[in-house]
């Protein structure tokens, strides 16, 4: 990473974020609720009544997959720019299943030929099946990126995530080049800030610093209960008060296993968690939320750097 | 240190490759693949060894443990030619194609005392084994009717060219699908020894099935009915259920949640109340060392370095366990006999078990 690159002003992140996962029928605790969710949001106006009633509540980014549904939801804030003057979507790509889904049934290489421009070097190089260079997957991974944040276009997107699926593929596999990839496309093509989603924090953070890439933008499952932090608790909370790094909590009701002020109660204690990101789909749970967000966040341990 | 190689560096076999180099256990030392982008990558950016042709791999790695996750075809030969050597091996689900072959590897890893594991990851998962608890534990009673399912977006429309949708090479939704719900019947009730009424039908694909239904019956008299379609897009992902009526209750589990209704309390589960008790995913899964996917995956790779480290041989999804999934599945495509001997005399008395063991 150039120096100047660097010395960019970091975007200053909200303390309150609005999640997706209520839109798309992703519940970690039922089916069943997922399915419910999903049938009363499949229409469009549902969403953007609860955004609208997060934004009245003073939230004023939306945290989103890359989900083809959420371009609907992003030509809504392009149609209506004087009623959000300062929103911001956070995009975190890709949304997975939709390439998991297409390797099964066309392979990997066919999926990949459909998802990219049809057009272009790499078609023409997936086509011929050669072997792929080290700037071969820079292009792939820049294509990628582009096809996925296509959506946003127009709108403001100052924190570009990496999903945690990818993110911990990539990060097992060791192929630790493509964070770097990530993050100097994200920087360079949308002047935006990196991010990555995580489940395995400790290890992620030791992978970044070796790549020099500076204190990263790290979400990941925080909560009290511990479910889902790989490397369990206490590594979570020495990497959050020690290390180098901007967290955002998730998953911080653990689906709902842990009581609303318990939860952010456990959250707003740790130092240096400078946003939390939360969904909810009706306005009474967005503002109980936001609230104790709010009333909770007042006494938290100032941030060590 | 489990010095392990792997073969087959496809969907599944990338997830389990970023698992198994994640694990402080295991040392991943080569890759194989025929696919020469896939190994250039990997050998250019992750800095594994990689080879496109297995036999050399194996000749020229000094390596303690496979896994194995090529294309189903594959199995038996690569299984045999890594037991031969004396290899633990971690192999993709389905574990083989033709029972036979099955057999006869079950025996030669018996014969070697290598532990295997078929990748069943399902049995796993923490509501699951709650479900198999529960179940095992007697409190439902007598069983006399499981129901499993698993539905999912694979197959919408009519192409696709991978093997996945090859007749004859474990292609289609028997194989990718139905054979999870089938291993959790296995898992969580018991084996069935007959199967009736069975429905293979393409939807989208040309050559395989896309759903399969069947009854299948167990030899105490309870029945069970299997429902799986790949080709359903109001499912996100693949999703597996499984439910199960006992004389004193039921439930029903899926990857989140178990959901156990009790007619009245029982004492083989102390403070479980008598109505509905539901238990989620949160409470009931165990922490892994490292996640990407599901904590089932990483789970079920842990569980295969812990039995290479004590020498486990009659674990979890052992080969001659998924070999009894195989055999159903053979069943299912009316190709092989109930196995031998599995079909039990009348019930003298009946018991909790007597429907399905008689």
């Amino acid at each position: 990473m150039s120096s100047a690159a660097q010395a960019t002003p970091a975007h200053t992140m909200d303390r309150v974020l609005f999640g997706d996962n209520q839109f798309f029928g992703v519940n970690h605790m039922s089916e069943e609720k997922a399915r419910a969710q999903s049938m009363r949001f499949q229409d469009l106006g549902a969403i953007i009544e609860v955004l609208d009633a997060a934004y009245e509540e003073g939230i004023r980014t939306f945290m989103c997959t890359s989900h083809d549904r959420v371009a609907d939801i992003c030509d809504h804030f392009r149609a209506y720019p004087d009623k959000y003057p300062d929103y911001r979507f956070y995009p975190c790509m890709p949304y997975a299943h939709k390439y998991a889904n297409a390797v099964t049934e066309h392979g990997m290489i066919e999926a990949l030929r459909m998802l990219l421009p049809p057009e272009g070097a790499v078609a023409a190089m997936l086509k011929g099946g050669v072997a792929l260079a080290t700037k071969d997957i820079e292009a792939i991974m820049q294509l990628l990126i582009d096809a996925e944040m296509k959506m946003f276009h127009g709108l403001s997107a100052p924190v570009v995530f990496m999903q945690n699926v990818i993110t911990d593929l990539l990060l097992g596999l060791r192929m630790n080049e493509c964070f770097r990839i990530f993050h100097d496309h994200v920087k360079s093509r949308y002047g935006a800030e990196p991010g990555y989603i995580t489940m395995n924090v400790p290890r992620l953070l030791d992978v970044l610093d070796a790549l020099g890439i500076d204190n990263p933008i790290v979400c990941a499952n925080i909560n009290k209960i511990g479910f889902r932090m790989c490397g369990g608790v206490p590594a979570y909370e020495a990497a959050i008060a020690t290390r180098r790094f901007r967290p955002i909590a998730m998953s911080v009701f653990a689906s709902g296993a842990i009581s609303p002020r318990e939860a952010i109660a456990y959250v707003c204690g740790q130092p240096r968690i400078e946003s939390i990101v939360f969904g909810a789909s009706g306005r009474a749970n967005i503002r109980q939320t936001n609230t104790l967000i709010r009333e909770l966040s007042a006494s938290r341990p100032l941030a060590a750097t | 240190m489990i010095r392990t190689a792997m073969v087959g560096l496809g969907k599944m076999g990338l997830s389990h490759l970023a698992i198994v180099r994640a694990h402080p256990d295991l040392d991943l030392i080569a890759g194989c693949d025929a696919t020469a982008y896939l190994t250039d990558i990997l050998s250019k950016h992750t800095g594994l060894r990689c080879y496109s042709d297995f036999d050399r791999m194996l000749d020229s790695e000094q390596i303690e443990a496979l896994v194995v996750a090529t294309p189903s075809k594959l199995h038996a030969p690569m299984v045999r030619k890594a037991l031969e050597r004396g290899l633990h091996v971690f192999c993709e689900k389905p574990f083989v194609l033709d029972v036979a072959d099955g057999e006869r590897l079950v025996d030669l890893a018996r014969s070697k005392s290598l532990v295997t594991q078929v990748g069943y990851h399902y049995r796993f998962v923490g509501a699951f084994k709650e479900a198999a608890r529960l179940v095992r534990s007697g409190a439902l009673g007598e069983i006399h009717h499981v129901r499993a399912e698993a539905y999912g977006p694979v197959v919408l429309r009519r192409k696709g060219a991978t093997w996945r949708s090859a007749k004859n090479e474990g292609g289609g939704a028997l194989y990718d699908y139905a054979c999870h719900a089938i291993d959790l019947v296995n898992f969580i009730v018991a084996t069935p020894t007959s199967v009736d009424g069975v429905v293979r039908h393409s939807v989208f694909s040309r050559d395989v099935d896309d759903e399969v239904y069947g009854t299948f019956r167990f030899p105490g008299g309870a029945s069970g009915q299997l429902c799986v379609n790949w080709s359903d897009e109001s499912f996100r992902k693949m999703s597996t259920k499984i439910s199960v009526w006992g004389t004193r209750g039921r439930l029903t589990a899926d990857r989140q949640e178990c959901q156990l209704y009790l007619r009245e309390t029982h004492e083989a589960l102390p403070g479980v109340d008598a109505g509905w008790t539901v238990r989620y995913t949160t409470d009931l899964s165990d922490e892994v060392w490292f996640y990407l996917r599901g904590e089932e995956y990483s789970a079920q790779i842990d569980y295969f370095a812990e039995s290479v480290r004590t020498r486990r041989l009659d674990g979890e999804n052992s080969f001659a366990s998924a070999l009894d999934t195989d055999r159903v599945v053979a069943m299912m495509l009316g190709a092989a006999a109930p196995k031998q001997g599995a079909v039990a005399p009348p019930p003298v008395a009946r018991t909790v078990w007597s429907r399905l063991f008689g």
